[in-house]
């Protein structure tokens, strides 16, 4: 009989070891899959690994949907860690994207390249602000952070969708629901001709590297920890359990509209009601496979940007439907939560 | 009552009993013998493997390997159903009862469906009546104190008719007084011819109780004796090997107040909490005061106020080093001077999963940088000592709070906090579940400490330690602080009536005393 025996103390090889295994049990489910629909799995596995890494562009794609991930994971790291429970980080990119536009819609033809900077301030702003509802209601009312910011990610759609729809609705779009398409200065500058890359992506590794020194390194990030860890021993310690709440929602909301603002001032380059594209819950995903930890959540977005890209050429070329995405995110997810039992866990044949 | 089993014929026999868990052998051929009607103490340390081995007995825990017999019959008790149904019946250390639900309620549900709750209620009262254990079977719960609430663990035991009772460390809960009238019962059972196995590592009751005791150390049985025959000393190496060392004391030397608690009265914050009502409170450096009482009388309560998690307590009501202290965090306290050893260790004390040197940082700031940044080669140099100093056995300074030994990382705790050179220090339940050694160790720092001018608040339940380390005592029931008493004149059975909270009369006549004696003169 195969049983699980509790370790004395968690293994350090399997703290790294589930999430390889996990993507070994995914890629084998996702192989079984294939063949199932009748698809040729070897194909279908080189849409999702080979493709978005075989030329220089389809690296600068695959590093374009990996720039968003990691912003809110690095974030959403922050939150999980010190215990606080932000599930929208969707909601805070999108306000994020509205507020970065509509400081966007400003620039005229007058405007130097200046109005980056108030663009993406305007992004942090906005994601700080709507992660500052959910902490204010938790601070106040006690109210269920879970809850409340999922909530109001449907309310930053619905607003992304009334301002579309209606003030700042392009005359000249034919009526489509989106603003007019922001001027060439308002652009995120570009790392490479050729690639969509931009700035983006290198504030992203670099919030990584900050995030590293904030956890490991500073008192702030480890009384934070500690909150999440063991909330008796932050209070015995004195380390103020509303400092950190406030603290991890306004940081995780700050990278979220971050993120938004970088997407609408990048790659989209106006308003729409597909900005919100589900990189807030993908984040999640991507911040628990990397372990809650700024260079396992670099590797983790790369691999759920694999995901999206894969998906979408998966039905492209081999006809399968787009939810295959959702399909191999979830996968991931699940054999994750599977094999972190080896954590704390070993198992043991036993006679009986 | 069943019909006593023929003398010679063993209640319970073990032999060869082994069982391991990863990393550790809770128990390694372990025998034990009891008799009918006997009262068998199973002493030994905290991890001497006296649970596991009470466990396996009451199915809980299957061995590795061994033999049971019962009654002179080979069993193998698979789950805690069959060891009732055999007759064996056991009260843990917590207890398990509803506190919204009466006695009898609490009771009925344990049992069969074919009773009613009235005839569980006449049962109760009859097996009440018969042992002499005062309980009233339709009162809720919540509204007994711990000792009653054991009777009532204890009454639901007994219907079921047991042949072999099993408690596990009874009294730690309980009163002097207390533990007398459970004595009387436990004689009165095994006069019945129900054996008894006492759990326990205290000397003194095991001598006063039990008719034979089984040793346990490491997992192996270390002797087997009269207990009535053995001396607290010989029973002491028998359980760790060595005798117990001795405190040294000198007279105190006291100082200014290092602690001024005046009339402080707070509502509790839990729903099952106590009401602090009208404590004062004075320490001043060089002398450990004592707080005595059953746990649950607004120890926690008192010490969340004192240290600051709770900051409810009115302006003026705390003074520390003579500076207002009552709207102060923890922090702000520690700028003081005030250190704090709270009771629980694992999640209040220290975080399970962090590392010692990290753990540290939970109250020392030494480490800490300009601009928050944490210096860890200085951290880890900082651990390593207070390890060394108190030897603390951990896989080094990275090992994880968890992986210690609940006495290793009490001895890792206190250290931290006298290593910061505390002018006060509070220190709850400073030796609770620390193995003799390392709470002899404990009890000796704390005393360097008070030598060497600093004011200390011990919060215990063991009598026995407090006696070892103070020089005053207060006594706490109910959410009231009695009047201090010096050491000499401070014994087992008055500190034991002060438990219950009966100081006032003692006071009052003490106060007319003073008044005769001065209309006198």
């Amino acid at each position: 009989m195969l049983q699980l025996e509790p370790r004395p103390q968690p293994s350090p090889l399997w703290r790294w070891g589930s999430p390889v295994l996990a993507l070994a049990l995914t890629v084998l489910l996702g192989i079984a899959l294939f063949v199932a629909l009748g698809k040729d799995p070897l194909r279908g596995l080189q849409m999702f690994f080979w493709e978005p890494v075989k030329s220089g562009y389809a690296f600068g794609e695959l590093m374009v949907k990996a720039t968003p991930l990691l912003l809110i994971a690095l974030g959403l790291a922050v939150c999980f860690r010190a215990n606080v429970w932000n599930i929208g980080a969707e909601g805070q990119f999108v306000i994020g994207a509205v507020c970065a536009g509509g400081v966007a819609l400003l620039a005229g033809p007058g405007t130097g390249p200046w109005i980056v900077l108030p663009v993406l301030l305007a992004g942090v702003l906005g994601g700080m602000l709507w992660a500052g509802i959910t902490a204010l209601l938790r601070d106040r009312f006690h109210a269920n952070e879970i809850l409340v910011s999922l909530m109001l990610v449907y309310v930053a759609i619905q607003l992304l969708s009334f301002l579309v729809h209606g003030p700042w609705k392009d005359p000249g779009g034919y009526n489509f629901p989106q603003t007019r398409t922001f001027d060439a200065v308002t652009q995120v500058p570009r790392l490479l001709p050729g690639s969509r890359m931009n700035i983006g992506l290198l504030l992203a590794l670099l919030g990584a590297g900050v995030l590293w020194v904030f956890l490991f390194r500073l008192r702030a990030g480890f009384a934070l920890q500690v909150g999440g860890l063991a909330p008796a021993a932050a209070r015995y310690a004195g380390f103020s359990s509303r400092k950190a709440l406030w603290l991890a929602l306004l940081i995780s909301g700050g990278t979220a509209g971050l993120a938004g603002a970088l997407e609408v001032a990048g790659p989209i380059g106006q308003l729409t009601p597909y900005v919100p594209a589900g990189y807030g819950f993908a984040a999640i995903i991507v911040a628990f496979v990397g372990r809650l930890h700024p260079l396992g959540m670099v590797l983790s977005a790369i691999l759920m940007s694999m995901f999206y890209i894969g998906g979408e050429l998966a039905q492209s070329r081999l006809g399968l439907p787009k939810s295959v995405t959702g399909v191999f995110q979830g996968l991931l997810l699940f054999t994750l939560l599977v094999c972190d039992t080896l954590v704390n866990y070993r198992l043991r044949w036993r006679s009986r | 009552m069943s019909a006593p089993a023929v003398n010679d014929i063993p209640r319970l026999e073990l032999s060869g009993i082994t069982k391991s868990y990863p990393g550790v052998v809770a128990n390694q051929d372990v025998s034990l013998l009891v008799h009918p009607g006997q009262i068998h103490a199973l002493l030994g340390e905290n991890g001497a493997g006296k649970s596991t081995l009470m466990k396996i007995v009451y199915g809980a825990v299957k061995p590795d390997a061994g033999e049971i017999r019962y009654n002179g019959e080979p069993v193998r008790i698979r789950n805690p159903q069959q060891a009732r149904a055999l007759g064996i019946s056991m009260v843990f250390q917590h207890f398990s009862l509803f506190d919204s639900l009466t006695v009898a309620e609490n009771v009925w549900i344990g049992l069969d469906r074919s009773l009613s709750l009235a005839d569980v209620t006449r049962r109760i009262r009859e097996k009440a009546g018969e042992y002499g254990l005062d309980i009233d079977p339709e009162r809720p719960v919540h509204t007994l104190g711990v000792g009653e609430m054991q009777r009532v663990e204890i009454i639901r035991a007994l219907l079921g008719e047991p042949q072999l009772l099993i408690l596990d460390e009874p009294t730690s809960v309980l009163t002097p007084q207390a533990v007398e009238k459970l004595f009387e019962v436990l004689r009165r059972l095994a006069a019945r011819g129900c054996s008894i196995l006492y759990i326990s590592h205290k000397l003194h009751e095991i001598r006063t109780l039990c008719t034979a005791c089984t040793v346990l150390r490491a997992g192996r049985v270390s002797g087997v004796c009269d207990p009535r025959q053995e001396s607290n000393a010989s029973l002491s190496r028998l359980m760790i090997g060595a005798e117990p060392p001795t405190l040294q004391r000198q007279a105190p030397h006291t100082g200014a107040a290092q602690l001024e608690v005046r009339a402080l009265s707070l509502p509790r914050l839990d729903p099952f909490g106590t009401d602090l009502d009208d404590i004062t409170l004075q320490v001043r450096a060089g002398e450990i005061v004592g707080i005595a009482g059953v746990s649950g009388n607004g120890q926690r309560e008192l010490l969340y106020a004192l240290s600051g998690e709770d900051r409810r307590a009115p302006p003026g009501s705390i003074r520390v080093a003579s500076q207002e202290a009552a709207a102060l965090d923890p922090i702000g306290r520690r700028a003081l001077g005030l250190h704090f050893v709270p009771e629980e260790r694992l999640g209040r004390g220290a975080v399970p999963s962090l590392d010692l040197a990290h753990n540290l940082l939970l109250t020392r700031g030494e480490a800490v940088g300009r601009m928050g940044w944490i210096r860890s080669r200085l951290l880890a140099a900082q651990a390593g000592a207070i390890v060394a100093r108190l030897q603390v056995k951990s896989a080094g300074v990275q090992a994880a709070a968890r992986s210690l030994s609940g006495g290793n990382l009490q001895k890792f705790i206190v250290g931290r906090e006298i290593d910061a050179a505390p002018r006060l220090l509070i220190v709850a339940q400073p030796t609770w579940g620390v193995d003799v050694g390392a709470a002899a160790q404990i009890h000796a720092e704390l005393l360097a400490l008070r030598d060497a001018g600093c004011a200390l608040l011990v919060v215990s339940e063991e009598l026995e330690e407090l006696f070892a380390l103070c020089d005053r005592l207060h006594v706490m029931a109910r959410g009231r602080l009695s009047p201090s008493l010096p050491m000499s004149e401070a014994t087992t059975e008055r500190i034991g009536a002060w438990m219950s909270g009966l100081w006032h009369t003692e006071v009052q006549q003490h106060l007319h005393d003073l008044e005769t004696a001065h209309a006198a003169a």
